[in-house]
């Protein structure tokens, strides 16, 4: 077992010494950006010419539900967001610090990624996990 | 090229058989096809068969097992919601390209019950709820909530489209509900992924549908062409690359490739379409494939339903057969299911439903991840 939490996603990177962040893959032919390390860019088709990126931290809600139906064990109602980080990069992730109600989400409105356990879920060997969130910025 | 008609084509009544095998349920559309038509098993030189929950199971062998072992060729085809358009597409390519002068096209499935999608995958621990939903409902939310933030498109436009299908659902015997929903009833129900409720999103049951596609010398032969019903185009695209694509599904682009790419193949327009059977999986998705397939222009999708230009009886009637959301989603099924709907009105023979005078008809499916089948149908002259 893991001392120290480890990413609930590949593409979210937790140095020895700094804070979490989001890692990403910018095509140096075209521009596109993708979620994680890749070799190929999917947009123009270009090989080895990706870089690997740090994503923005901040960024602004594109679209959400608000999910009132889940599988068991999973606490609803909560709201799924897709955010465009600033820079480029489109995440999905829950939108907290909100009330989940309609009237209360923005489009557009600005969100910083915050890094916290993973709601306590905990893998077969009883490793712990940290998950990013999205978090209206004031 | 020579064109390639439809001769037979039907479905079963969509519903729950557990007590039935998957080929058992796409036989008996596979024979209801046959008997429309008149033909046999053994007059079919090929088989093309959609399914998804067995598609490592040789499913279209295992029909033949039950109905006719004939040794012909037979692919099994698996494509998520598109299947059964793809099975279709594929037994129409080998027509037009000569191959055969008749083969049959089946798209079965077999559901479990609850949500689908957001089981995660990968190690670890699961991401449902953690980082979003990854469920049907919830994806199919996001895009509607985008149109949402497109063009203001409401709640209650959304699921206006409900109300609007099931009420066609109660003209349509082999629909799984025949009930009217009013709109109070369709916005009070379970809320699943704002803003789609309960009966806005589509119904996991059991079905099958069948086609048998011939030559046009094949069928003048056989003197079918009275209800034959002409392929005008047939189309598949993938997801093009799109910003936000591979995070949030983009169901938009494909069709509207695949749109653009169907009329013109069948040289005609958005305008000279009678009727549309389109994939109403959500209520939410089929706003966003009013203005995909070119049924209005971007931002009128909400107009088009409040003045009811999309019901039977309007501009262009959509969903008639009761869609995805009544008739139900054998996932499939659904693709050939949605071509038996068109072909019965171009034949004249849709009962309570028919859209009076229908000449052209478009059929569309979406299978998430993604794939676009398009098909515009035409009554023989």
């Amino acid at each position: 077992m893991s001392t120290s939490p480890l990413p609930a996603v590949a593409f979210l990177k937790i140095p020895d010494d700094g804070d979490p962040y989001l890692e990403g893959s910018r095509c140096g032919s075209c521009g596109a950006t993708f979620l994680g390390q890749r070799d190929i860019c999917s947009k123009c088709g270009a090989r080895a010419q990706m870089a690997t990126v740090q994503l923005a931290n901040r960024g602004e809600l594109y679209s959400y539900c608000i999910v009132h139906r889940s599988f068991p064990g999973i606490d609803v109602p909560y709201v799924s967001a897709i955010v465009d980080l600033d820079g480029g990069g489109t995440v999905k992730g829950n939108l907290i610090g909100v009330e989940p109600d309609p009237a209360k989400i923005d489009f557009g409105m600005p969100v910083e990624v915050v890094y916290d356990d993973a709601l306590g879920r905990k893998d077969r060997d009883g490793n712990a996990y940290l998950a990013y969130f999205f978090k209206p910025l004031t | 090229m020579a064109d390639a008609y439809i001769i037979g084509v039907d479905m079963i009544k969509f519903g729950r058989f557990p007590d039935r095998t998957v080929p058992q349920i796409g036989s008996e559309a596979a024979l209801l096809a046959l008997d429309d038509c008149g033909l046999t098993i053994q007059d079919m030189q090929a088989l093309y068969c959609g399914n998804l929950g067995q598609a490592s199971g040789m499913v279209g062998q295992r029909i033949l097992q039950e109905i006719g072992q004939t040794g012909v060729p037979v692919v099994n085809v698996s494509n998520a919601c598109a299947t059964g358009a793809t099975a279709f597409r594929e037994a129409w390519t080998a027509v037009k390209a000569d191959l055969y002068d008749l083969v049959l096209a089946v798209g079965v499935e077999q559901m479990g019950r609850g949500l689908l999608g957001g089981g995660g995958g990968g190690s670890g621990i699961s991401k449902e709820g953690l980082l979003g939903s990854g469920t049907m409902p919830s994806v199919f939310a996001e895009a509607g909530m985008e149109h949402t933030r497109q063009h203001g498109t409401t709640f209650e436009q959304f699921a206006k489209v409900s109300v609007k299908n099931h009420h066609h659902a109660t003209m349509n015997a082999k629909a799984m509900y025949q009930i009217e929903t009013p709109l109070e009833m369709v916005m009070n129900a379970e809320m699943i992924s704002y803003p789609n409720t309960k009966l806005m999103c589509s119904v996991n049951v059991d079905g099958s549908a069948a086609a048998v596609i011939a030559s046009e010398k094949k069928a003048r032969e056989l003197g079918l062409m009275d209800r034959a019903v002409k392929v005008r185009a047939s189309v598949l695209t993938s997801d093009p690359w799109q910003e936000r694509d591979l995070v949030m599904p983009d169901v938009n682009t494909c069709t509207r490739k695949a749109a653009a790419a169907a009329y013109d193949m069948a040289g005609l327009g958005p305008e000279d379409v009678n009727l549309i059977e389109l994939h109403d999986c959500f209520a939410t998705a089929e706003i966003l494939h009013y203005e995909n397939l070119g049924l209005c222009k971007d931002g009128e999708a909400g107009r088009l339903i409040d003045d009811g230009e999309v019901q039977l009886g309007g501009r262009v009637p959509v969903n008639v057969s009761g869609g995805l959301l009544s008739k139900g989603h054998p996932l499939g099924a659904t693709g050939i299911a949605n071509i038996y709907e068109v072909s019965t009105h171009l034949r004249g023979e849709a009962g309570k439903r028919q859209v009076e005078g229908a000449r052209i008809g478009l059929t569309h499916v979406i299978g998430l991840g993604s794939a676009c089948g398009i098909h515009i149908l035409e009554k023989a002259a």
